[in-house]
């Protein structure tokens, strides 16, 4: 019997081999790939060559941390992520407070969550360009609304104006992505038990002391996954940027890190190196800000563990000593 | 014990949603309308309900210049059908080794899965530009498709359906009865796993159609532009002044993103849902 099972473990190791294979030749090897570079002279487009730098390894990374467009960049990234994320996470936890209440029932919930979860699923430079021209100067429908109702006599010049134009990138954000996080939070609420509201309610809670007591603290490992998630995918935050406003708006107002990493690359002079360099730089930064929320995940989890076997212990126990 | 909600908070509730209705519809619905009004009318009044009758007209603008629809619909279709197919039986094979069998390294492999699904793609992609670059892989849709093979993410959500949806009786008869282990897997697993796999395939679609980082620096050649890319162009100056050309192409991009969404909504907000078992 021994000797069959073990006959079959070959297949796991056979089985895995293309994800392996593809791991390694797509995604390992560009890593070291992009690793090296950093450390090379290589530039210039269609340039195949290129030499280490022997005598300064770090250039190129101090080259772009002491560069003022990648610390723009860089502080443009996290400011415009903090502000779609403080507001669609404030949203996404009132809606989902909603419509997993059990005071009351929203009519149409299902229509709700279809529609605002649409914009996630449409191509985000669609909805750039669509963004765009919505805020055009001097038409554009937005300019349209301002104009006809007299909250402004001309056409407004909106991207002109570097807070807009970082807010307007921020608001594509959350209008793209509160819909996804509610989503995930009802489901959430969903799975906690009913008995602890029905307890709470006994002990004459109020739907505010249920929401804070029980729903806020039992969502919180989902709230942290959402905060990493969202921290990751906004750390890379490329299309909307890329297309809202060109040349990334009035003094490099809407440049994110992917932007300048693609224009480091991929425009000018070809400067593959110092786009390498960027890129590792970015990925320590998410390595690092995924790393501390993967321990405070993990304790949560094992803290629960322990917890319910404790519990189950104590059953135990007690079971056995009703039966005696 | 039920307390009451007052009136006017439930009013409240539904003046919210109503808002946030039109806000999510109304930058589509202005974009359809406008895509069948000539640029003049839009520069008189930018927003409008009522449709016009220069739909013909925009969709010849929109294609007499570089913006192909048609074109960037089929490469599209194209790359996003490949790598979904590469995701989804891949990964199902991938999350089999991992549940049905007992192997050495089990733990660890499911452990480095674990730890790569954080990689993000952007930070790799000079590494891996300049090695397609080097290999003639450029402008090549399986540099695309590819890489789906390995989609760590994927693989846990497989995993996670296995560990409670596949009856390990089903794999002991089928050996019973004779049959190969990829035999098995192919004709007796795969079918049990099909809801798991819809799922998993139409994020897989969607995130594949939607990309634009990645065909945007490997695909230079004009004829082999994706969706994303075809819209990038109406960003471009051939374009600046033909609103209601944009506005057509904008259409054209979004169309058939509303049709599967709203023929599988109820199957998407469902995976959508799942995806919080995973914190």
């Amino acid at each position: 019997m021994k000797t069959k099972k073990l006959s079959y473990a070959r297949y796991g190791y056979i089985f895995s081999i293309p994800f392996v294979v593809a791991f390694c030749v797509f995604t390992l090897y560009p890593v070291i790939f992009t690793v090296a570079l950093g450390f090379t002279d290589f530039k210039g487009l269609g340039a195949t060559t290129f030499h280490f730098l022997a005598d300064d390894p770090f250039k190129n990374f101090r080259a772009i941390l002491t560069a003022p467009t990648f610390q723009t960049a860089l502080k443009n990234t996290f400011i415009m992520w903090g502000m779609n994320f403080l507001p669609q996470i404030l949203l996404a936890l009132v809606l989902a407070a909603w419509f997993s209440g059990t005071l009351f029932k929203v009519k149409g919930q299902g229509f709700f969550k279809v529609v605002f979860y649409m914009p996630n699923i449409i191509t985000a430079a669609t909805i750039a360009i669509l963004f765009g021209a919505l805020f055009g100067y001097p038409m554009g429908p937005m300019n349209d609304l301002v104009t006809s109702l007299g909250l402004a006599k001309d056409p407004i010049f909106f991207f002109q104006n570097k807070w807009v134009a970082k807010g307007v990138v921020a608001f594509i954000q959350f209008w793209m992505w509160y819909g996804y996080t509610m989503i995930i939070l009802i489901s959430g609420i969903l799975g906690m038990s009913p008995e602890w509201f029905e307890a709470a309610e006994l002990d004459g809670a109020t739907g505010w002391q249920k929401f804070f007591y029980i729903t806020l603290p039992n969502l919180r490992t989902i709230i942290i996954y959402t905060l990493v998630t969202s921290l990751i995918g906004g750390l890379q935050m490329f299309d909307i940027p890329k297309l809202l406003v060109l040349n990334s708006g009035p003094d490099n107002a809407t440049l994110t890190a992917s932007v300048f990493i693609y224009n480091q690359a991929f425009s000018g002079s070809y400067m593959y190196n110092r786009a390498s360099a960027a890129s590792m730089i970015m990925f320590a930064i998410i390595c690092v800000l995924s790393a501390i929320v993967f321990v405070l995940l993990q304790d949560k989890s094992e803290v629960q563990a322990r917890k319910e076997l404790k519990r189950a212990a104590k059953a135990a126990r007690k079971g056995r000593g009703i039966g005696a | 014990m039920k307390k009451k909600v007052s009136k006017g908070f439930l009013a409240f509730v539904y003046v919210v949603c109503a808002i946030l209705t039109v806000l999510s519809i109304m930058p589509f619905l202005i974009m359809v309308v406008n895509a069948t009004r000539s640029t003049t009318q839009i520069q008189q009044h930018a927003i409008s309900v009522i449709p016009s009758t220069y739909l013909l007209k925009n969709f010849q603008i929109l294609t007499g210049k570089s913006f192909n629809p048609m074109r960037g619909f089929l490469n599209s279709l194209i790359i996003s059908t490949g790598a979904t197919a590469c995701t989804v039986y891949f990964s199902s094979l991938t999350a089999y080794a991992l549940v049905v069998y007992n192997w050495k390294l089990r733990q660890p492999f499911f452990t480095f899965i674990m730890a790569v699904m954080m990689i993000p793609s952007q930070v790799v992609s000079i590494g891996f530009y300049q090695f397609m670059y080097r290999i003639h892989m450029t402008n090549n849709f399986l540099a695309l498709i590819l890489p789906a093979v390995a989609a760590p993410t994927t693989v846990f959500f497989m995993r996670q359906f296995m560990l409670s949806s596949l009856p390990l009786e089903v794999v002991q008869s089928a050996r019973v009865d004779g049959s190969g282990e990829f035999h098995t897997f192919n004709h007796i697993v795969l079918p049990i796993l099909k809801p798991a796999i819809a799922t998993q395939a139409i994020f897989s679609f969607v995130n594949s159609w939607n990309n634009l980082f990645l065909p945007l620096i490997l695909l230079t050649r004009q004829e082999k532009y994706t969706m994303p890319i075809m819209v990038s162009l109406l960003k471009g100056d051939i374009y600046k002044t033909e609103y209601g050309a944009i506005y057509m192409g904008l259409t054209l991009t979004v169309l058939p993103l509303f049709v599967v969404y709203f023929l599988l909504s109820k199957y998407i907000i469902a995976g959508v849902a799942l995806g919080s078992v995973k914190g």
